[in-house]
């Protein structure tokens, strides 16, 4: 049975449709990455999982359970890290950690010096005199020292610095290897790649994309750029080939994966000198679905066009 | 760049952001000054109604101590008696909140690094605030001028008694801007100011109640407390009686002083910061603070702590104030007689002590009211969004917020008893005695405070965009029906909206039960609608 289950999810503030028919799964284990532009609707399906905000329609479940009719016996069964953490101003760090695990139903002291240690943060200050990524450190610590089976995690890193990052990602890999579930939702791609199982990817209140990593990729074009003996032709009548150009010799084009077969077939009868094949990276598989021209539509994700590539290829392997 | 680059635009931006609230402000008071004064001259048509309130006010302490001194028997001097003390408060902490929200509030929020960094000056944010604020109190004075002459009162008086009251708003303004470079927080700034008002307040009250009645009784002449109160300047003008003009360049004079501190203290401090060092804390919280009671304790100590010395001092005063009461009655049997009609029918002392725990109960409802709006600051924080995700229901945390502000008021109500009894006593002999009687009178006031809570958590949970403001605007109108719903003639049916017009008026009268039962049944219904509709409701809305 799935940890986190959401059929057309609909919620909506007034006139403005948050969610619009959302679907999200994630299963007992996995480290799920949750995506999406600004204003998708990430935090507002957190909300509704935690409890927080009301559905209008569809379907929501969580460890098995309505999150809107049993919040408080989930609670005790997940932690949560919120995007923008806001804290009691005159608690000091410490004091905010013992009270949020103790209103959860208790911590693990041991864990929680450990980490208080490990992400670096001073217990004594005041929550009023913390930077951004120390407010988030106080909450990561206050939920990964819970000890609980499902662990919602709004973009907890947004305000981290990178040696901070890895620790983050030392301590989920932790919490996946003690066989908790995590939902992540994250703009950093690089982590999302170095942690999530499964990602889904959400656009206007909607699910675009669901899948392992290598399933997604399997759905986006496959740069290639080829060096023949002889001029390559016919290149264009070939099925899922796209943008062919020739420059210096060289011919660069584009390939959707399950036509790279036929495409291989064709570019031997020229002569291949050499031949480089690079799939998408991450950040073009989701500028594709965060882009504004793939407003048309989601369900033609093989056919369009991906971005030029070059310019967004740091970064991510 | 100067130090006040920037100032034309961020003015506008302050009345961009407050042009509701500066519409009601400077709109509501003439209007309220207006229907005042008319129903003011409906009450005393003649000069002998108006010969024999004078005398009344001139010997009253009670009245010398609420409604300022009085100065003759001109129909305006009668107004500015039934009027200037409610108009200046109003003023004075509408003033206050006003330099607060645009200056600390800004820096706490980050709202004013983000502007700091554009091109805007150091002195920039104060000095739009301080433009906007003391330009909305010479409006509304102005209006309200011509609110008084509009009723029929001479048009010098008028222009006098209105920038009487718009000189204690400049005066807060001052004392506003300084108070806000000192706290960390608005919240902090503004108690520090709103204890700055209360400080006038009883500074004002007691050069008043010490102040001499002149030979024909109907004028008095205060000492020299009250010149050291922003409030008590106002009285010193004479509006109506020989206008002291020079007296209106005091609040000025304050308003220069205070500016200039208010940049000296700019300039030495980093922004965000405050003339305090943030201190460190404990890495581990106590046992104590582990659970939402423990937490809501927390919150509250400090504004608790504060209120308990206001409420023991005033006690205290207002108790010892009480012996001359006495004293007035053997000098005065007149105007004894009068009062005794006024405190319905029961001995003159009982009748003052009555009004004072009254008094008491309306000041404590906005300790009500400020304490149990924190879950509201709690939700638009987001800290109320951490909270409900851990294992506590909605109805226990909002359950919490409501018994820790009921068990705070209630605490504050004894206290309230127990000062003024042992104020009383003290002068009188039987110091221990009177302060049980009172302390348990003070508590027969504690249904129309959970009415309050009531009200306060109703609107929390229905209408939780609207719930400050209409928060305070209903306790505003529970203290216009109590203090004012007598001088403008309202009917019953107006003044039984207020649940203090239903606390027995012990120990003026013996107590009964079937109100405060009444009463408690209404509270319950509200804080049941409230804690259900919170229930239901999205989070955060």
């Amino acid at each position: 049975m799935p940890v986190i289950s959401i059929d057309n999810l609909v919620k909506t503030f007034g006139t403005i449709r948050a969610l619009d028919g959302l679907d999200l799964r994630v299963e007992a284990g996995e480290v799920h990455g949750f995506l999406g532009p600004n204003g998708a609707g990430k935090s507002t399906t957190i909300r509704v999982l935690l409890g927080l905000l009301r559905r209008d329609s569809g379907t929501a479940q969580v460890l098995g359970a309505d999150p809107w009719r049993d919040a408080v016996r989930l609670h005790r069964r997940l932690a949560y890290v919120p995007g923008d953490v806001n804290l009691w101003p005159n608690l000091t760090g410490g004091e905010a950690i013992d009270l949020l695990g103790e209103l959860r139903g208790g911590l693990d002291r041991r864990r929680r010096d450990e980490l208080l240690e490990r992400f670096d943060l001073d217990p004594t200050r005041k929550c009023r005199t913390y930077s951004k990524g120390n407010r988030q450190k106080v909450a990561i610590v206050a939920a990964f020292s819970s000890g609980v089976e499902l662990y919602v995690l709004d973009e907890p890193t947004s305000g981290l610095d990178p040696l901070m990052e890895a620790v983050f990602q030392d301590e989920v890999r932790r919490i996946k290897q003690a066989g908790a579930t995590v939902l992540l939702s994250s703009h950093v791609l690089a982590e999302v790649e170095a942690l999530c199982d499964r990602v889904s990817i959400i656009r206007e209140g909607r699910t675009v994309e669901s899948g392992s990593l290598a399933e997604l990729r399997h759905l986006t074009r496959t740069a290639v750029t080829v060096e023949t003996a002889r001029p390559v032709t016919g290149l264009e009548t070939l099925p899922g080939v796209h943008d062919v150009r020739e420059v210096d010799g060289r011919t660069h084009l584009e390939v959707e994966p399950a036509h790279l077969d036929e495409l291989l077939g064709q570019l031997i009868r020229f002569g291949v000198r050499a031949l480089t094949s690079t799939p998408p990276t991450l950040e073009q598989l989701f500028l594709r679905h965060y882009g504004d021209q793939h407003a048309a539509g989601s369900d033609q994700h093989g056919a369009d066009g991906g971005r030029p590539a070059e310019a967004s290829r740091a970064g991510v392997r | 760049m100067t130090a006040l680059t920037g100032t034309r635009r961020l003015a506008r931006l302050v009345l961009r952001r407050d042009r509701v609230r500066l519409a009601i402000w400077i709109l509501g008071t003439p209007l309220l000054g207006y229907a005042l004064a008319g129903s003011v001259a409906g009450v005393y048509p003649d000069e002998a109604a108006r010969q024999g309130y004078a005398t009344t006010s001139a010997s009253s302490l009670v009245a010398r101590a609420f409604n300022g001194p009085i100065a003759g028997t001109d129909l305006g001097a009668v107004v500015v008696a039934e009027t200037y003390v409610t108009l200046a408060l109003i003023i004075a902490l509408l003033s206050t909140f006003a330099v607060a929200r645009h200056t600390r509030q800004d820096e706490e929020t980050g709202r004013a690094e983000l502007l700091g960094a554009s091109v805007v000056g150091r002195y920039a944010p104060l000095t739009a605030a301080l433009l906007v604020v003391v330009a909305a109190n010479v409006l509304a004075a102005a209006l309200l001028a011509l609110a008084f002459a509009g009723a029929g009162l001479p048009l010098a008086g008028s222009v006098a008694a209105a920038a009487a009251v718009g000189g204690v708003g400049v005066a807060f303004t001052a004392i506003a801007a300084v108070t806000a470079q000192l706290s960390v927080t608005s919240r902090g700034a503004n108690a520090l100011a709103a204890a700055a008002v209360g400080l006038a307040f009883v500074l004002r009250a007691a050069g008043d109640v010490l102040g001499e009645q002149s030979a024909d009784g109907t004028r008095v002449a205060s000492a020299w407390p009250s010149w050291l109160s922003p409030l008590g300047w106002g009285n010193q003008v004479r509006a109506f009686e020989g206008e002291r003009w020079w007296v209106l360049a005091l609040p000025v004079a304050l308003l220069v002083a205070g500016v200039t501190a208010a940049y000296a203290l700019a300039e030495r401090r980093d922004q965000g910061a405050g003339l305090v060092a943030p201190r460190r804390g404990p890495a581990s919280a106590t046992a104590r603070l582990l659970s939402p009671a423990g937490l809501a304790w927390r919150m509250q100590r400090g504004t608790l702590l504060g209120w308990a010395v206001g409420v023991a001092v005033l006690g205290l005063s207002m108790g010892v104030a009480g012996d001359e009461v006495n004293a007035m009655i053997e000098q005065n049997p007149a105007a004894a007689e009068a009062i005794n009609a006024m405190g319905g029918g029961a001995n003159l002392i009982d009748a003052y002590l009555t009004a004072m725990l009254g008094l008491f109960a309306l000041t404590i409802g906005a300790y009500v009211v400020q304490a149990l709006l924190r879950v509201r600051g709690d939700e638009s924080d987001g800290v109320l969004e951490a909270a409900l995700a851990t294992a506590v229901s909605r109805s226990r945390w909002l359950g919490t917020q409501v018994l820790a502000a009921t068990v705070g008021a209630l605490a504050l109500l004894l206290l309230a008893g127990l000062s003024t009894g042992l104020g009383y006593g003290l002068v009188t002999g039987d110091p221990l005695g009177e302060a049980a009687a009172l302390a348990g009178a003070a508590l027969l006031r504690l249904p129309a405070l959970l009415v309050v809570a009531g009200v306060v958590t109703a609107l929390f949970g229905l209408l939780p965009r609207w719930s400050v403001v209409l928060s305070w605007t209903a306790l505003l109108v529970f203290l216009l029906l109590g203090q004012l719903g007598a001088v403008l003639e309202l009917p019953q049916a107006a003044l039984n909206l207020s649940p203090y017009t239903h606390v027995p008026a012990v120990p003026a009268v013996d107590p009964a039960v079937l109100p405060l039962v009444l009463l408690a049944g209404v509270a319950a219904v509200f804080l049941a609608a409230g804690v259900a509709a919170f229930r239901h409701r999205d989070v955060p809305s």
